[in-house]
C-alpha cells in the first residue's frame, strides 16, 4: 500500500495518481459475471453491431468501479470515499489504453470532517474524457 | 411536452413509487471475485486477517460493489415496470454516495424508485432518459449506500 495520504498533503489543483487500464474482452466477460449485468453489447459482437455500436464496448459501470478504485487508492486506508459519480458520453472498446485522472477543486472543513472536492474523469487514447464525474473523499488530518 | 412525448400517463404514476424491498447478503467471495475483475489488488477486499487488523469484522465491499453487485440480480426488479417505446438502451451515468462501511456478512436490504423521466433529441434519434434511486440498509436498519442511475432509451 501507498503511504497514507494526509488533507494538508493536497491543495487545489493537486492531481489525483493515475489508474491506467488496458480492458480485454476477456475482462469484459469477467465483470459481467462478477457484476450480473449480462447485456450482450459487452461480449456478442454481432449483437453490438446490430445495436448500431462499433463492437463490444466496456460497461459503464465497470468504468465508474475503476473510478472507485482510482479514489481508493488515493486517499488510502484512513480515507473515506464519501460519494462519486460520473456520466457516460463517450464509449470506450476494449484494446485501447484507458487512464482514471482526477485533481483536487475544493478543500474544506465541515464539522470534524475534512473534505476535499475533485473532479474525476476516464480519458482514452486519444485523450478524450469519455467519462466525466466528481467525487468527495474524507482525508485524515495531522491536525 | 410535446405531443409526440413517448411519456404516456401511466410511465408518469409511477415516478416516486418505491419497490418491494429486495434483500441480500454481503459474502466474501462475490467481494473478492469482483475485486479481482477490475483488478483492483487492494488488501482489504482480498484478506481477512488483514481487514480484521484494520478493526472491520470481515473484508470490506470495495466503492461501488454494494449498488452494482445488486443490480440487476437483487435489486433491478423495479425496473421493469416502465415499458419503453424503444428496445435499445444505453447507461448514461452512475452516482453513489456510501454512508457507513459495508462488510462481508452484512445483509443488505435495497428499495428501488423511478425517481425521473425525461425525453431528449439526440444524435441516436428521440431518447427516454429514466432515473432510478436506491437505498441500501443494513441489517441494524442504517442507510449505508445510495445510488443513482440514468439509463438512456432509444
Amino acid at each position: 500500500m501507498a503511504k497514507q495520504l494526509f488533507w494538508e498533503d493536497i491543495e487545489e489543483g493537486t492531481e489525483i495518481t493515475t489508474l491506467e487500464k488496458q480492458p480485454t474482452t476477456q475482462q469484459l466477460v469477467r465483470w459481467a459475471g462478477a457484476s450480473g449485468d449480462f447485456y450482450q453489447i459487452h461480449y456478442d459482437k454481432d449483437f453490438a453491431l446490430g445495436n448500431a455500436l462499433p463492437g463490444v464496448i466496456v460497461h459503464g459501470a465497470l468504468k465508474s468501479a475503476w473510478l472507485g478504485q482510482l479514489l481508493g487508492d488515493w486517499v488510502g486506508e484512513d480515507g473515506v470515499v464519501k460519494k462519486y459519480g460520473c456520466s457516460y458520453r463517450g464509449m470506450d472498446v476494449p484494446g485501447d489504453t484507458l487512464a482514471c485522472k482526477g485533481k483536487v477543486t475544493k478543500k474544506y472543513v465541515e464539522g470534524d470532517e475534512h473534505l476535499v472536492e475533485c473532479e474525476i474523469w476516464l480519458e482514452n487514447s486519444k485523450g478524450e474524457k469519455t467519462t466525466p464525474g466528481t467525487a468527495v473523499v474524507v482525508l485524515p488530518s495531522k491536525g | 411536452m410535446t405531443q409526440d412525448s413517448v411519456i404516456t400517463e401511466e410511465m408518469k404514476s409511477e415516478v416516486g413509487v418505491e419497490s418491494e424491498p429486495s434483500v441480500y447478503e454481503i459474502e466474501k467471495e462475490p467481494i473478492r471475485r469482483w475485486a479481482e475483475a477490475i483488478g483492483d489488488t487492494n488488501p482489504l477486499y482480498h484478506d481477512e486477517e488483514y481487514a480484521k487488523k484494520k478493526g472491520y469484522r470481515s473484508i470490506i465491499a470495495p466503492p461501488a460493489f454494494v449498488a452494482q453487485y445488486a443490480y440487476p440480480t437483487k435489486a433491478g426488479q423495479a425496473r421493469g415496470r416502465i415499458r419503453s417505446p424503444f428496445t435499445r438502451m444505453l447507461n448514461g451515468g452512475n452516482e453513489y454516495e456510501f454512508l457507513k462501511p459495508v462488510q462481508a456478512g452484512d445483509t443488505l436490504t435495497a428499495t428501488t424508485k423511478l425517481a425521473e423521466l425525461f425525453e431528449r433529441e439526440g444524435r441516436l434519434g428521440k431518447m427516454l432518459f429514466i432515473i432510478y434511486e436506491t437505498t441500501f440498509k443494513n441489517q441494524n436498519g442504517e442507510v449505508v449506500a445510495k445510488s443513482r442511475n440514468t439509463g438512456i432509451s432509444y
